[in-house]
């Protein structure tokens, strides 16, 4: 980390939505630090779809945290910088907020969206779908209560919940897994966020509600140009809905391009073995599906030099295993975090 | 919810009547019966009595008919004549000793009840969103000290802090000057200057308790993904966690209340004999020790009713603040 958190930032290009430097957030735990984040880096632009893909605890959901200003409250923000625009055009420094800034409250919900991976208990038991979205329609826009349901009723509509009108005064108990996740868009979407995080909104469904939840993201994301941070473990869903792609491993993210970059020129040894533990239809005839090798390391012992150097089939000793390897940033724009990013392609061939 | 609220009634009727003749049977199981005890007591005090005279007594009070008659002929003038039948030791309609006992000790318990709710839920939230602060730390330990301390000796030592040190006459709900008096200015003053102990030494345990539970069921709460939902829509840290959190946190409390009320008329027996209060407890208790079957049959029988509605009652509220509930 070379940035001084005093020294003025170059401003954002006009396009940019969100842009995160070296962000690191750790955690002081009686075990020792975990280094969740470590330095990630990622942006988003006007109504452009990220989608952030890594096994579970790579520290997808606490950097998105971090961009909410709700991470949890034992965090350390350690490094970096988080910034976003405001529907105003002004540049909003996240990183340096108060949890409970004005700011940040006008920003979540007003105009940040999140949704959550677990329907069935992101919403509050005791209080009637309506009324959650009017409450935060209520709280960030001057209207009345009666607008402010009318308008709960066209944000059901546009999810394309069945009989709005109904569903209007139900509880989250009545509702399917589906439907919650639905209302949950909706809640999210309650104010016209020009950014949307949504981590990993998919997981807990089943696949044809999956499906569904996923056309209905993709649809919207167009209908109202809004901007996605797409949170999954999933390859297979990423490529669904992403224009851009970053992969993170363990508080890292090794690998970021657009979707055909990562999908067809993968530069990065984790990158190349995500995709290929992934099934493709057409492709598996007699084909095993290659597993990573080895466990993900845990958090307390993270590997020196390149951290998935135990794992990696391309390490090379004395180097990986030595050095933290930097970006390498090609022409196009795709970045890998590998000593030999490039040099090591995979032959779909030898498979 | 209307079905519900008269279901709930409907299903009362049998379970009063089930609860009224077991305990009827019980009051009379152990051995002996009202004449016994009485005899006992007349004899003790050096008086001469025949088993012919206990005999013609016993016949007298109808103690030898047959246990469904007796629980008949009490019952039915309950239910038909409103009349709860004589207590044979104080040998006057049972309804005359019990009212007014029954309305201070509901006076007294839902004031207690009230301030133990409204020192218990602040704090208690307060103890979970600031987890491991001084503030909780602090209130852990009266937590246990309240729970530790006997209610009894809470009440000896409150009433050696009014007498010794403040110079009030303590024990009683009046002074002796008032007791019997209609109920004026002067008396009531003097009511309130007794009546604090007995609120401070059941809201301290009670609340003791509380703010454990609460605490607890808070940080199950606030642990809850739709908490966070809460942040994320931009609500800020006191309206998120008093309008939502709270409000499920409190489920487990409101469905206790109905609990609480007779518990509340019979739990606070030792306290009320240490301070002397002229409440239901001490009464119950020598009602049982005499086999005085009317008097205690009573009590229990309104008890129960209490209970009942009670339970009722907060089985309605819970319906009312859990939809999750709701007519299932
Ligand atoms: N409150 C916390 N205290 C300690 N460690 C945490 C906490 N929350 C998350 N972590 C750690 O941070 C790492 C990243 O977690 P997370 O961002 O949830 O992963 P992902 O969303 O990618 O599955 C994990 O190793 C986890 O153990
Ligand atoms: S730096 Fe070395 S160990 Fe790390 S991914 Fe690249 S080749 Fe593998
Ligand atoms: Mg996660």
């Amino acid at each position: 980390m070379t940035k001084s958190t005093h020294a003025p930032l170059a401003p954002m290009p006009p396009e940019r939505l969100l842009e995160l430097d070296n962000v690191g957030v750790h955690f002081p735990t009686r075990d020792g630090l975990v280094r969740a984040v470590n330095g990630v880096s990622y942006h988003v632009n006007r109504g452009e779809v990220l989608g952030i893909v890594g096994e579970s605890g790579s520290g997808k959901s606490v950097t998105a945290r971090s961009i909410m200003r709700l991470q949890p409250k034992t965090a350390l923000d350690a490094s970096g910088t988080i910034r976003f625009r405001r529907a105003s055009g002004e540049e909003v420094l996240i990183s340096a907020q108060d949890r409970q800034s004005r700011t940040m409250r006008q920003l979540r919900g007003g105009e940040i969206g999140m949704v959550f991976q677990e329907p069935m208990t992101a919403l509050s038991p005791v209080h009637t779908i309506g009324t959650q979205i009017i409450r935060t329609v209520m709280l960030h826009r001057k209207v009345s209560k009666a607008e402010a349901r009318a308008q709960a009723i066209a944000l059901l509509t546009r999810v394309q919940m069945p009989r709005p009108n109904d569903i209007v005064d139900r509880f989250p108990h009545h509702l399917s897994g589906g439907m919650r996740q639905r209302a949950m868009i909706a809640l999210a979407l309650a104010c016209d966020p020009a950014l949307l995080i949504a981590d990993e909104p998919t997981t807990a469904l089943d696949v044809t509600t999956e499906a569904q939840i996923l056309e209905l993201l993709k649809s919207l994301q167009q209908e109202l140009n809004m901007a996605i941070v797409f949170i999954t473990h999933n390859f297979g869903v990423v490529a669904d809905i992403a224009d851009r792609v970053a992969v993170m491993y363990l508080g890292r993210v090794v690998e970021t391009g657009t979707v055909d970059e990562i999908f067809y020129e993968p530069k990065h040894p984790y990158t190349q073995a995500l995709l290929q533990s992934i099934p493709r239809l057409g492709k598996s005839h007699g084909r095993r599906l290659r597993t990573i090798s080895g466990m993900v390391p845990d958090p307390y012992n993270v590997p020196t030099g390149c951290s998935f150097h135990p794992r990696c089939l391309h390490g090379v000793r004395g180097v990986c295993d030595v050095k933290t390897p930097e970006d390498v940033v090609f022409a196009s724009g795709q970045r890998a975090r590998c000593h030999f990013a490039g040099e090591v392609a995979i032959s779909e061939a030898a498979q | 919810m209307l079905g519900y609220i008269v279901r709930r009634l409907m299903w009362a009727i049998p379970t009063l009547a089930f609860v009224s003749f077991i305990s009827f049977v019980i009051i009379q199981l152990p051995p002996g019966d009202f004449v016994t005890a009485y005899v006992a007591q007349l004899r003790n005090g050096g008086e001469y009595i025949t088993d012919m005279q206990e005999a013609l007594l016993r016949e007298d009070y109808g103690l030898n008919d047959p246990l469904l008659v007796q629980y008949w002929r009490w019952i039915s003038n309950i239910l038909f004549y409103g009349d709860f039948g004589r207590s044979l030791e104080w040998n006057a309609p049972v309804s005359e000793l019990i009212w007014e006992r029954l309305a201070l000790t509901l006076v007294l318990s839902t004031i207690s009840l009230v301030f133990t709710w409204i020192i218990a839920i602040p704090v208690g939230v307060y103890s979970a969103t600031r987890q491991y602060s001084a503030f909780d730390y602090i209130f852990t330990v009266f937590g246990f000290l309240g729970k530790g301390i006997p209610d009894f000796l809470l009440a000896l030592i409150l009433m050696w802090v009014a007498f010794i040190w403040m110079n009030l006459d303590v024990g009683g709900l009046v002074s002796p000057q008032f007791e019997g008096k209609p109920w004026d200015f002067d008396k009531i003053v003097n009511m309130l200057s007794h009546i604090w102990i007995p609120l401070v030494v059941l809201a301290t345990g009670g609340a003791a308790g509380l703010i454990r539970v609460m605490r607890a069921n808070m940080l199950d709460e606030l642990r809850k993904p739709y908490v966070e939902t809460a942040y994320a829509q931009g609500f800020g840290e006191r309206t998120v966690v008093w309008r939502y959190p709270v409000r499920v946190a409190l489920n487990p409390f409101i469905s206790t209340v109905g609990w609480a009320l007779p518990a509340l008329f019979s739990g606070d027996v030792i306290t009320a004999v240490v301070l002397n209060l002229p409440t239901t407890g001490p009464l119950l208790l020598q009602a049982l020790k005499m086999q005085d079957m009317y008097l205690a049959g009573s009590f229990i029988l309104i008890l129960s009713v209490f209970t009942v509605i009670g339970t009722v009652l907060s089985d309605i509220l819970l319906a009312l603040s859990d939809p999750r509930i709701r007519f299932s």
